[in-house]
């Protein structure tokens, strides 16, 4: 397949996106479940990504996911409510004199900023996250990869513990949490996002840094051995994963409306785990494919199993408030014992592929097998 | 803080960290083993709280104990045959991500079986009974707790240094393929960890959650990741280490939690974590270990 083809074809696969997802913000009453859900898949798919990179490409199972999406949540909300509706959200003890004023601040500045201001939020959070990622990246990554799991694991508990804590009411609202968080403006700036986010991630994939990455997960001894700084890359890695997870954090704040600290439990890590690992754990479409498919079976699709379900007047008795996870949690199971490389294993998409598939699919006896 | 006060913790700590001790014990026999954190260890503990609460129902406590660690042990090495043994010589991670799901599937099965909402866990009689030494007072369960850990980590420690299968134990732990050249049954061995570790569980989710009369689904969670703490402090692999671990995390957190930082002392427990790391990543009495290219 030439270049120019493949150009027009992701061309058109870009239009086609852009022309569903205006469709669908011009129809949103109408298709509002599938909105909600695409939209909660776009930004499930960022920390996906990011979870993918420091866990698929650089070999380092990290499970603070969640504590990192927290932190980016919590400085986006802060950032992004309304002055006026501030006595609202703090109604029990009140905000912290310094974050109003800092508000204040912003509110009287000139009118870009207050458009750009969800952009200035979203980073900040990230970068916010990026330095508590420094900082415990610096005792831990020294280790093997299983107390990086557990300390990670941690961490995010501890985030949660410090948010919902009393001494934070001023800041945080305490365990009551925030709410009245400004939303997106469309679906097409949460996508416009989304793809930044990835492209960049795919860059750095696609550097000589993103080598290093992947030689220190096939073999970290061999990689020192060519010369590839292990603590700087690992280091490296973790902190740009955080950073995008935080984002993604921040997002999934405007995309809520509200949040608090039990939203970013252990279980939302463990729910972005089971999108990597069906997606394939070193491929980044397939954490992407993988995040809106998850997301679209977990709460439209497969919604049925948590509902009483009678066939022919007869009572299944499984069908009940549960059922749905229970699902969930034993196809991660099997992913992970029977078909290990998920749904696109190390791959990426590729028009060649698709091409090859579908000659397959036509021709079963000619294609295929010769090729390989 | 009085004497009688900080006695009283004092007592109070050394019963939680005895439950502790013998959860930690099953984190660190499995590690020492097949070196992998067994993420369900939590659950499985979580799982014989539920257990305890429908044996009671219709037996008498003395069929429901050996009742409830029999369905443990059960459910620990069914867990091991299912989710572990199919993927020993995979990567590192993929078994770490199985006993994930398998940490996920307990939770959420729970979820599902028993609902969300906290059950009250049974009161065994003799266990509840108030007991009083000097100005000191407080429920059997808490003077018991510590003794019979002791009791049975000494009765671990002469099964695995004086008897055939303890002998099993360490070598396969040592070194995995030359236990095997020399005639070890692997997987039986293997099974006999989980055995004792989910036995352990069993007996530890017992005088946990005496003390605490209510179970959820997600009650194990927190108690296993200190637990796994725990046992890093005492040194990974190390069974007199994960008691001393076991026993050091139970009285801080109490003593967190009665100056009144109740919020900090989960927290607490994960600096901790990091701490050793930085500075002893061995563990108190674990052995140092060279990787090998």
């Amino acid at each position: 397949m030439t270049k120019s083809k493949k150009m027009i074809y992701t061309a058109i696969l870009g239009v086609l996106i852009l022309a569903l997802l205006i469709f669908l913000e011009a129809n949103k009453t109408q298709y509002g479940m599938a909105y909600t859900i695409l939209q909660k898949g776009i930004i499930l798919s960022v920390v996906a990504v990011s979870m993918n990179l420091v866990t698929g490409f650089t070999g380092l199972f990290s499970l603070g996911q969640a504590g990192f999406m927290a932190i980016g949540a919590y400085v986006t909300a802060i950032f992004l409510i309304p002055v006026e509706n501030i006595k609202d959200v703090y109604y029990i003890s009140g905000i912290a004199p310094g974050i109003l004023s800092f508000k204040n601040w912003l509110e009287a500045g000139p009118a870009f900023t207050q458009m750009l201001l969800p952009y200035i939020a979203l980073i900040i959070g990230g970068v916010v996250a990026a330095l508590f990622a420094a900082l415990i990246g610096y005792p831990v990554l020294r280790l093997k990869s299983d107390y990086l799991a557990i300390a990670t694991l941690g961490f995010s508990e501890i985030v949660r513990a410090i948010i919902s804590s009393p001494q934070m009411d001023t800041i945080t609202n305490g365990s009551y949490g925030l709410k009245k968080i400004p939303g997106f403006v469309s679906i097409v700036e949460t996508f416009g996002i989304m793809v930044v986010c990835v492209l960049l991630m795919v860059l750095l994939l696609r550097s000589t840094y993103g080598r290093a990455f992947r030689a220190i997960r096939e073999d970290e001894v061999a990689a020192e051995a060519m010369g590839i700084n292990l603590a700087k890359h690992k280091q490296m890695s973790f902190i740009i994963g955080s950073f995008f997870s935080a984002v993604s954090g921040g997002m999934l704040a405007m995309f809520m409306r509200s949040i608090d600290s039990r939203t970013f439990s252990v279980s939302l890590t463990y729910d972005i785990l089971l999108i990597v690992v069906i997606g394939g754990i070193g491929s980044v479409t397939g954490s992407v494919i993988a995040a809106l498919l998850v997301t679209a079976s977990k709460e439209w699709w497969l919604r049925f199993f948590d509902n009483p379900l009678a066939i022919g007047g007869v009572q299944i008795p499984f069908f009940r408030t549960g059922f749905r996870m229970v699902i969930f949690s034993i196809i991660l199971l099997v992913v992970v014992l029977f078909y290990q490389k998920g749904i696109m294993g190390k791959n990426e998409f590729s028009w060649e592929r698709l091409e090859k598939r579908f000659k397959k699919l036509i021709s079963p006896k000619k294609g295929g097998a010769k090729n390989v | 803080m009085t004497l009688a006060t900080f006695f009283q913790h004092v007592l109070t700590g050394i019963s939680l960290g005895g439950a502790y001790a013998l959860i930690a014990i099953g984190y660190t026999m499995v590690y020492g083993i097949l070196r992998l954190i067994n993420f369900a260890h939590g659950d499985i503990f979580m799982m014989a709280g539920y257990f305890m609460i429908f044996s009671m129902v219709t037996f008498p406590w003395q069929i429901a104990i050996p009742l409830v660690c029999l369905l443990t042990v059960v459910l620990g090495v069914v867990i091991e045959r299912v989710a572990y043994k199919p993927i020993r010589t995979a990567p590192r991670m993929s078994i770490m991500i199985s006993a994930i799901g398998v940490s996920y599937l307990i939770q959420n099965l729970a979820t599902y079986l028993f609902t969300a909402l906290p059950r009250a866990y049974p009161e065994i009689p003799f266990l509840k009974k108030i007991f009083q030494i000097g100005s000191i007072s407080s429920s059997l369960v808490t003077f018991i707790t510590p003794v019979l850990t002791i009791l049975l980590v000494i009765g671990l420690i002469l099964l695995i240094n004086h008897t055939k299968v303890g002998m099993a134990m360490r070598a396969v732990s040592k070194d995995f393929e030359t236990a095997q050249l020399m005639g070890i049954r692997i997987n039986n061995t293997i099974s006999t960890t989980f055995i004792i570790g989910s036995l352990l569980a069993a007996i530890g989710s017992i005088l946990y959650f005496t003390d605490r009369s209510s179970v959820t689904p997600f009650s194990g969670t927190l108690p296993g990741l200190k637990c796994f703490i725990a046992a890093v402090l005492g040194g990974i692999g190390s069974i007199p280490g994960a008691v001393v671990g076991g026993f050091a995390i139970g009285i801080c957190e109490t003593f967190l939690v009665a100056m009144g930082y109740s919020t900090y002392s989960d927290a607490f427990t994960f600096v901790l974590l990091i701490i050793i790391l930085l500075f002893r990543p061995t563990g108190l009495f674990g052995e140092k270990m060279i990787d090998k290219v």
